[in-house]
């Protein structure tokens, strides 16, 4: 009888073993034969179309805010139109010398009649039978306060009693409102998709556990730990996930730009404050790299809940 | 408490029941030495695989304490266990084989889990597979490869880790009677070289294939001595004195 050959006693070594190939191939790897990349894919596509819509919507608003802080809008509601257009040279001119005022603009009766136009027809241009208010742009240096507002429209009173004066923020509010609720909505979606991936892994590694139950109790008995068992589910389930991440993401943002693009062929000035930059971009970039984060932790707990179960 | 540093596995007083159900091992207290060769026998259903299963780590006992390599291993964290286990050398009765992996890297499992690198191991695995007589089939996987085959390499698999204490369980029982006495000779060119051997086996013809082995033989979960095998020193080590 032949003396086995002498091996370097394996208990010496440390504890990293079973990483990268190695480990890899302890459990047979269904791929995209398997359904875990799809279901990743589809999630990951998902909040990609959503963060998309939520990163649009703060631009919009983020923009509108931009434009109309410190822009105020003085109507002269008045009926006969000689006085109303006294008043309404007055009170640009008082506003063009009051301090704090960077820019004051009386907004054209022709600008008026077309943007009234739509709701009122050929009417619109008739001052006698419509009586349209006159209308003066203004722009303030700095924060618009009640408090400025209140001293204008003071100043005002004595020049232009017909005088209405509106901070233009006021008027979007509800907007701005209905912007951030959806952007709430937005979060709540990410979360719940992330929270439905999680889940989705756990199922599949308790699959994964129970088909290779044999193999697992091997590496075991062979003096694998817990983390290194972990580890080998962990890379299945990271290689899984960038795969279906990577498809996700391509899905997602293809589906973007097709609805971009028929925003954009609406030709609206709020909606194309909703274009999405390099920043928005790399956050989204990020949603498969958190999918492989949240499905290799949601392994690496499943398995180690697992194993704790054996001695 | 006091350890023997010449043992290898110390059982005291120790008592195993699955559940709620009746004791399947009852006050088993024994010492096992290094360099012996062990065989334990008993009828189908005396606990040879229950006692076994405590020798590998793979149970823990209701009542009583193992100490092993001179450490409690009852008390010891579970996060040290795998230290232990990669003491042992496991052989089981049904193989264990990982279906998808080839005898090649079925023997070298042992191995990358303690870590070893690619190109340390080959060698090794090489010469083991050498010494089981399974050089060309290394490739194979264990469906392709024959009882006789398969049990050869689960005992590499055992041995590749140069184990301080090698547990097998039947491993003759899915063999004809030549290569039963091949694996045997496996084992005792493994003790030779300082290796504790523990073989549970039903086959009596089997024990006087090894005349220096010692007997422990389990009878409804109880052990008996048929060859001082449990007294100190055990009679081999004493017969050499």
């Amino acid at each position: 009888m032949k003396t086995p050959p002498v091996v370097t006693r394996a208990v010496a070594r440390g504890f990293s073993g079973l990483a990268g190939r190695s480990g890899a191939q302890l459990l047979p790897q269904a791929r995209l034969a398997g359904p875990m990349p799809w279901v990743i894919a589809i999630m990951v596509a998902l909040m990609t179309v959503a963060a998309c819509g939520g990163l649009a919507l703060s631009n919009i608003a983020r923009g509108t805010k931009a434009e109309l802080a410190g822009g105020l809008t003085v109507q002269i509601v008045e009926a006969a139109p000689q006085a109303r257009a006294a008043q309404a040279r007055a009170a640009a001119a008082k506003l063009a010398r009051w301090p704090g005022v960077a820019a004051v603009r009386p907004v054209p009766e022709e600008e008026l009649n077309a943007l009234i136009a739509p709701w009122l027809g050929e009417v619109a241009g008739d001052a006698e039978a419509i009586p349209v208010p006159a209308l003066i742009d203004v722009r303030l240096d700095g924060r618009l306060t009640a408090e400025r507002i209140r001293a204008l429209r003071r100043m005002l009173a004595h020049v232009a009693p017909a005088a209405r004066v509106d901070a233009q923020a006021n008027w979007l509010q509800p907007v701005f409102s209905a912007i951030r609720s959806l952007q709430w909505l937005v979060l709540a979606l990410i979360l719940l998709l992330g929270l439905a991936t999680s889940a989705a892994v756990w199922l599949a590694a308790r699959t994964a556990l129970g088909s290779n139950r044999e193999t697992i109790e091997v590496v075991h008995h062979l003096g694998g730990t817990d983390s290194q068992i972990a580890r080998i589910f962990q890379q299945s389930v990271a290689y899984d996930a960038a795969l279906g991440g990577t498809a996700g993401l391509a899905l997602g943002a293809a589906a973007v730009f097709l609805i971009a693009g028929r925003f954009a062929a609406l030709e609206s000035g709020m909606v194309a404050g909703g274009g999405l930059g390099w920043s928005d971009w790399l956050l989204i970039a990020l949603i498969p790299v958190a999918g492989v984060v949240l499905a290799m932790l949601t392994a690496r707990l499943t398995v180690l809940a697992a194993l704790r179960r054996m001695l | 408490m006091t350890t023997n540093q010449e043992e290898i596995v110390h059982f005291d007083n120790v008592g195993l029941r699955y559940g709620t159900g009746r004791e399947v091992l009852s006050d088993l207290s024994f010492t096992l030495y290094p360099g012996s060769f062990y065989f334990l026998t008993g009828a189908s259903g005396a606990g040879k695989t229950s006692l076994l299963k405590l020798l590998y780590l793979a149970q823990r006992p209701s009542r009583g304490m193992i100490r092993m390599f001179g450490t409690d291993v009852i008390t010891v964290p579970r996060g040290r266990l795998p230290g232990f286990r990669r003491r042992l050398g496991v052989v089981f009765q049904d193989f264990r084989l990982v279906p998808h992996l080839s005898a090649f890297d079925n023997v070298a499992l042992p191995l990358r889990v303690a870590g070893v690198a690619e190109e340390e191991l080959r060698g090794p695995v090489a010469d083991m597979l050498d010494w089981v007589g399974l050089t060309d089939r290394s490739d194979a996987r264990p469906a392709t490869l024959s009882g006789g085959e398969q049990q050869r390499v689960a005992i590499a698999r055992a041995v590749i880790g140069r184990p301080d204490m090698l547990v097998a369980d039947e491993p003759t029982g899915n063999v004809d009677p030549d290569m039963a006495i091949k694996l045997l000779r496996l084992f005792e060119a493994l003790n030779r070289l300082g290796t504790t051997v523990v073989v549970a086996t039903h086959d009596l013809h089997l024990l006087k294939k090894v005349p220096e082995s010692l007997i422990m033989r389990l009878d409804k979960g109880r052990l008996s001595d048929p060859t001082g095998a449990l007294r100190y020193p055990p009679r081999r080590v004493a017969a050499a004195q």
